[in-house]
């Protein structure tokens, strides 16, 4: 920040901080986060026999096979939190189709030819969504593959169908997983640690999501 | 079978055929179950039961001479009963002696994630390694028989070993040699197919069951434990034997296309990103402009 007040003479606060998540949202997202990870390390190992090897990592096959499950519910629960207190952010509106339109501005960085954005723009909700969804059907088929032997032999088409979907829509969660962690960790700069202590600058929030940081800043404009 | 290790097919420096090599010794074993002259007796059940170190569990009454209603975890060997009414109106009671049916083109083993938990030797024999077993149950989805069953208490999955470990010191499988009536037989699969052959004609054209044929089906690559029926158009009579077996589909399209698409996305995905933010580079804050209201 080499220039000084000269350059930005009425604001002054680019490096004042706006608090973004809560604490317990931060808690809530870091378990999800690490037992993703606990669940793709699982998960791959019994995907690909190239990645076997991933399950020794974290204590064996049979364990791994014993906790995946199981870890896989704390998984439901903390997604189904994050429900409980992102839901209305998480919202379809209008300003969302805009941004959509505007998509390949936000692919090639230009964020300031993109409509505001409220608390989570276009892309984050998609996220949301599909991995709410995602894990809904990974929990359905998930508990049919936990207790394959109480599936009765007329009923194996359920086996079947579960051992294929639960595979495919795994795949889709690395795939918003892979995103994720890309946009927040490594493109968005500033993203990762509002995840960790909780704040963004005002710039931040001004650049990226205008019309929350109007909202939160008590800048909201009355009119629309 | 142990002859493998000793025959040769090349030697060095050496004029002439190798001895012994083309004899095209056939080292498949295969069992064979005549149903037709399968009296029920169940001694195979006990037979199975000494030599494995299970003990008896308890039976469920269903009205039939059926110790239960399909095998288990520690009762790998079951004799299913069938009172069927033929179109004439008269009854025939039809056992099938049900085991695993050591699939040429094993399912279990095709849906197995663990490494060498399931094994298949030279001589057609499908084996569950129990020590490698991780108890995650994709066998029982993969077997097109129902065989494969679990251990709630050992967590791990267990079914018939053809008692491999008879077979390989030379001796046949236990519930053969404890058939009174010779319906079952073992040995190689040749042998074993041309005896069931010559078996399914002479009840062809002697004692009248038109239908008669073997069971060995091809869906699975053929099977290393084949059936005579009386009637081999209709295997589902012999307490629900598949009409025609194959892997079930979406386990092939898991460990088929889906494994491929699914890598190659997973590869792409990564890349693609790389690409990204090289080519865009990271995403920095403006500064902001408080003046700015936008109009759109």
């Amino acid at each position: 920040m080499t220039t000084d007040a000269i350059s930005r003479p009425n604001t002054g606060h680019n490096e004042e901080m706006v608090p973004r998540y809560t604490l317990a949202e931060r808690v809530n997202h870091w378990i999800g986060a690490f037992i993703y990870i606990y669940l793709l390390t699982t998960g791959l190992a019994f995907w690909s026999p190239y990645l076997y090897w991933l399950a020794a990592v974290v204590g064996g096959g049979p364990v791994a096979r014993a906790w995946h499950p199981w870890v896989g519910l704390i998984f439901t629960v903390s997604l189904f939190w994050t429900f409980k207190e992102w839901h209305a952010d998480m919202k379809f509106d209008d300003s969302d189709r805009a941004w959509a339109k505007a998509i390949p501005y936000y692919i090639e960085n230009e964020d300031d030819k993109l409509p505001p954005v409220g608390r989570f723009n276009y892309g984050q909700k998609l996220f949301f969504w599909a991995m709410l969804y995602s894990v809904i059907v990974l929990l359905l088929s998930g508990i049919s593959l936990w207790y394959t032997e109480a599936l009765p032999w007329s009923w194996r088409f359920v086996r079947y169908a579960a051992i294929l979907i639960h595979a495919s829509v795994a795949m889709i969660t690395i795939g918003l997983f892979l995103i994720h962690v890309y946009m927040s960790a490594i493109l968005e700069e500033g993203s990762f640690g509002s995840m960790v202590h909780g704040y963004v600058t005002r710039a931040w929030a001004w650049t990226f999501h205008r019309s929350w940081y109007e909202q939160v800043s008590g800048r909201a404009r009355r009119t629309s | 079978m142990s002859q493998a290790a000793t025959e040769l097919i090349r030697i060095s420096g050496h004029a002439g055929p190798v001895p012994g090599a083309g004899l095209n010794r056939e080292f498949r074993v295969a069992k064979l179950v005549d149903t037709t002259t399968c009296i029920g007796c169940k001694a195979c059940e006990v037979a199975c039961l000494e030599w494995n170190g299970y003990s008896f569990s308890e039976t469920t009454f269903d009205n039939t001479y059926q110790t239960m209603p399909e095998t288990a975890w520690n009762y790998w060997n079951l004799i299913k009963f069938n009172e069927h009414e033929r179109e004439d109106g008269t009854l025939m009671l039809l056992m099938r002696k049900d085991q695993c049916m050591h699939c040429e083109d094993p399912g279990c083993l095709a849906a197995c994630p663990a490494d060498s938990a399931i094994v298949q030797y030279a001589n057609g024999i499908v084996d569950f390694q129990e020590a490698n077993c991780i108890g995650c149950g994709y066998c029982m989805t993969g077997c097109p028989f129902n065989i494969p069953k679990f251990s709630p208490k050992a967590r791990k999955v267990f079914k018939c070993t053809l008692c491999n470990d008879r077979v390989s010191v030379g001796l046949e499988p236990a519930c053969i040699k404890a058939c009174p009536t010779g319906c079952l037989h073992f040995g190689t699969k040749a042998e074993m197919k041309e005896l069931a052959e010559t078996r399914a004609q002479q009840l062809r054209e002697v004692s009248g069951f038109a239908a008669a044929g073997v069971y060995d089906p091809p869906g699975v690559g053929g099977t290393h434990v084949i059936y005579v029926l009386h009637d081999a158009k209709h295997p589902e009579l012999y307490g629900g034997l598949p009409k025609d077996p194959r892997v079930p589909l979406s386990v092939r399209l898991w460990k088929g296309p889906l494994k491929w698409i699914g890598n190659l996305a997973m590869v792409a995905g990564i890349v693609g990103m790389a690409f990204h933010y090289m080519r865009f580079g990271p995403k920095k804050e403006e500064e902001i402009k408080p003046d700015d209201r936008r109009q759109q």
